[in-house]
């Protein structure tokens, strides 16, 4: 038992995180909110350089992870998830899809609406019947995500007839375990960027003349919140470990870490709301960019009732 | 990474398990009683019969020289076959660490064997009428007796688990009258027969007689009992506090093995169509579970050489809060029958509730959270 990441696996997650702090600060993920397609303008093709895109051709889910959560935790508005966890794995062709020449967004059954399907170059679609491969297709636009950087959309194939198959049902299984598990990973993230933002809030907000947060029910608000993260993100890192290493109970592990990061994350957004006071119910303070984010994510690629119930199937 | 247990761990799990499945007795009385103590005696030094009692201690006090991980694969086996509670725990948990860090080999030798052969039986002496969340404010005293070369200690300790059977109380006392609040504390090791002790036990919720009060009038203490430097008794308290916030108290072998037993209730009990019974036992299965694996981490950490500090206060309110609602859920599961349940559940219910409270309260654990971990102002 050795459960701690490599120094490779960290020294990638800060070279991500140097790149996302440079580049997609809170001002960025609220222009995805009004621009034409919900992203960002260049980081894609700097992701692109990184090898973030075409890491999973080489690395591992486990190698991953890290990534992901940084990811949620700059709230990046680009489909992360979708194109280098799910899709990039199982393209024909991954080449363009490997430096952002391309984008890839997926439509698995289970994940809810598409996101990012707007901007999409390719889709994956699967379901229990297999995976396929759309390149001629049709997006039908959906009632607006509440976070408004996720373009909502349902994707159909068009053209030609169907897409081409590229996997069968285990394949789509692993595929939709393989975005639950990134989702979960980003929704860790989150909950530690609305924790450090409301511990700083409440450390420089004075009432009383003294700061707000050396109030105890400010302190067990987010006493809370810092226990659900805790103990939220091993099953997530240990989810992980599975997928990568094909444990035959993988699926089961992803629900647990999905159900509790989802929960994490809806707490944390709840008490971060709350110990910021009426700031953060305002539109242009920025705390509302992550927790809808949370919000999102925490809903789709199947909500903690969804993954518990799948839990449940294993062990009851 | 590497989240699979080696063949030798195996081996160990293999080896806890026959064992115990072979020898854990069924139905013992409550060990917080003065019949049922006695019962659980039998059980602890059968365990140290077979070098089970403190399986993690070095060979010579009793123990296996087991590794963290190790302890925590016996813990696992120990409550998944449904062994009793550890009547012992005091001393084997709280104490036998501070004495590990700060005891001279002179008390090792002396303390160690005698408590893992369940011979000397240990009770905690801190808690006070006016000293319970504010433990600093403690006010029974050690005065200097140099001619006798040692101290003298007087006043009350209460809320002392055990205390009418145990034979030995470890106790933090004010040795310096100068000093206020954490300063100037001495950390004593104290027979509960020595002269002028009194213990009078009385009920815990459940009506077990398994709190003490303990008065002490002019007790003498030689200073071979002082554990660790004089009027530094708090920093020496405060390595058994983490101990006992932290997973070697309350190991998630207890809260993993309570999820199962909830899970064959719920098979037994419930509509298997009611999809929120459902979803709250696979919620409590899903915690225990997160509980086994951030263990798992944190001794990946303690092994690689860190301290464990104030997290260990997010594992006290998060093992004590999954307790009780694992126990609510099974009152429930149980319907009106929960009322003269004999299976356990309702006095584990009593019990579990004890946990938010004893060992600092989740109150100050949050506050702690707050404080030393996300970093917020004390003032």
């Amino acid at each position: 038992m050795q459960f701690a990441f490599t120094d490779d696996q960290l020294a990638f997650r800060d070279a991500v995180r140097d790149l996302l702090a440079r580049e997609c600060p809170p001002s960025v993920v609220r222009d995805a909110w009004t621009n034409k397609h919900g992203r960002t303008d260049t980081l894609w093709t700097r992701l692109g350089e990184m090898g973030v895109l075409g890491a999973a051709l080489e690395l591992t889910d486990l190698d991953l992870v890290l990534v992901f959560e940084e990811s949620g935790y700059f709230a990046v508005p680009e489909p992360i998830v979708e194109h280098v966890a799910v899709a990039v794995p199982l393209l024909p062709e991954p080449t363009r899809a490997a430096t952002g020449a391309i984008t890839a967004v997926t439509s698995l059954e289970g994940q809810g609406a598409v996101a990012y399907g707007n901007s999409a170059d390719v889709v994956v679609a699967g379901s229990d019947a297999g995976v396929e491969l759309l390149e001629a297709f049709e997006v039908t636009t959906l009632p607006n995500s509440v976070d408004g950087s996720r373009r909502l959309g349902q994707v159909s194939s068009s053209g030609t007839g169907s897409g081409v198959q590229i996997g069968d049902r285990d394949v789509f299984r692993r595929a939709f375990d393989r975005g639950a598990l990134g989702t979960a990973a980003q929704l860790i993230g989150l909950t530690r960027r609305m924790l450090d933002m409301t511990v700083a809030y409440v450390s420089d907000r004075n009432q009383f003349g003294v700061p707000v947060g050396s109030f105890q029910a400010v302190k067990h608000h987010l006493a809370d919140a810092r226990i659900a993260l805790e103990f939220a993100r091993p099953l997530v890192y240990r989810a992980a470990w599975s997928m990568s290493e094909e444990d035959p109970d993988a699926s089961v592990h992803v629900s647990m870490a999905k159900a509790a990061a989802g929960d994490a994350a809806n707490l944390t957004a709840a008490k971060a709301l709350q110990c910021h006071g009426a700031i953060g119910y305002s539109y242009e303070y920025d705390l509302h960019l992550f927790m809808k984010r949370a919000w999102a994510l925490a809903a789709a690629w199947g909500d903690a009732s969804w993954h518990r119930s799948r839990v449940g199937r294993a062990i009851l | 990474m590497d989240l699979t247990f080696a063949p030798e761990e195996e081996a160990f799990r293999a080896e806890c398990r026959a064992w115990l499945e072979a020898n854990v007795p069924r139905g013992l009385p409550s060990g917080d009683t003065r019949d049922g103590f006695g019962v659980h005696l039998e059980w602890e030094r059968a365990l140290y019969g077979a070098r089970y009692a403190v399986v993690s201690w070095p060979e010579e006090y009793g123990g296996r020289g087991a590794s963290a991980m190790e302890w925590l694969i016996f813990e696992e086996e120990y409550y998944r076959v449904g062994g009793p509670q550890r009547v012992t725990q005091n001393g084997i948990f709280l104490l036998a660490p501070t004495v590990f860090e700060f005891g001279t080999q002179e008390q090792k030798d002396r303390i160690l064997p005698r408590m893992a052969a369940a011979e000397d039986l240990w009770c905690q002496g801190w808690s006070e009428p006016n000293a319970g969340s504010d433990l600093a404010g403690i006010q029974s005293k050690a005065v200097r007796d140099d001619a006798g070369g040692g101290w003298r200690l007087s006043g009350q300790k209460t809320w002392t688990t055990r205390g009418a059977f145990c034979t030995h109380l470890f106790g933090l006392f004010r040795s310096d009258p100068e000093a206020e609040r954490h300063r100037g504390l001495t950390y004593f090791l104290v027979p509960l027969d020595a002269p002028g002790m009194t213990v009078r036990g009385f009920g815990r919720l459940d009506g077990d007689e398994g709190f003490a009060e303990v008065f002490l009038d002019d007790v003498f203490v030689p200073d071979t009992d002082v554990l660790g430097e004089v009027h530094q008794g708090w920093g020496v308290a405060m390595a058994t506090t983490s101990s006992e916030r932290g997973l070697t108290l309350r190991s998630p072998g207890r809260f993993t093995a309570t999820a199962a037993r909830l899970i064959e209730l719920r098979r037994e009990r419930a509509d298997p169509h009611d999809t929120r019974l459902r979803d709250a036992v696979i919620r409590a299965w899903t915690d225990a579970e997160a509980y086994r694996w951030q263990t798992f981490l944190t001794v990946t950490r303690m092994s690689a050489g860190e301290q464990l500090g104030a997290e260990s206060s997010m594992t006290k309110v998060f093992w004590s809060d999954l307790d009780v609602r694992m126990h609510e859920l099974a009152l429930e599961l149980l319907g009106a029958d929960a009322e003269h349940d004999d299976s356990g559940w309702m006095k584990g219910y009593q019990f579990a509730l004890s946990g938010p409270i004893y060992a600092g309260t989740n109150e100050i654990q949050r506050n702690v959270i707050a404080e030393r971990v996300l970093g917020l102002p004390r003032k």
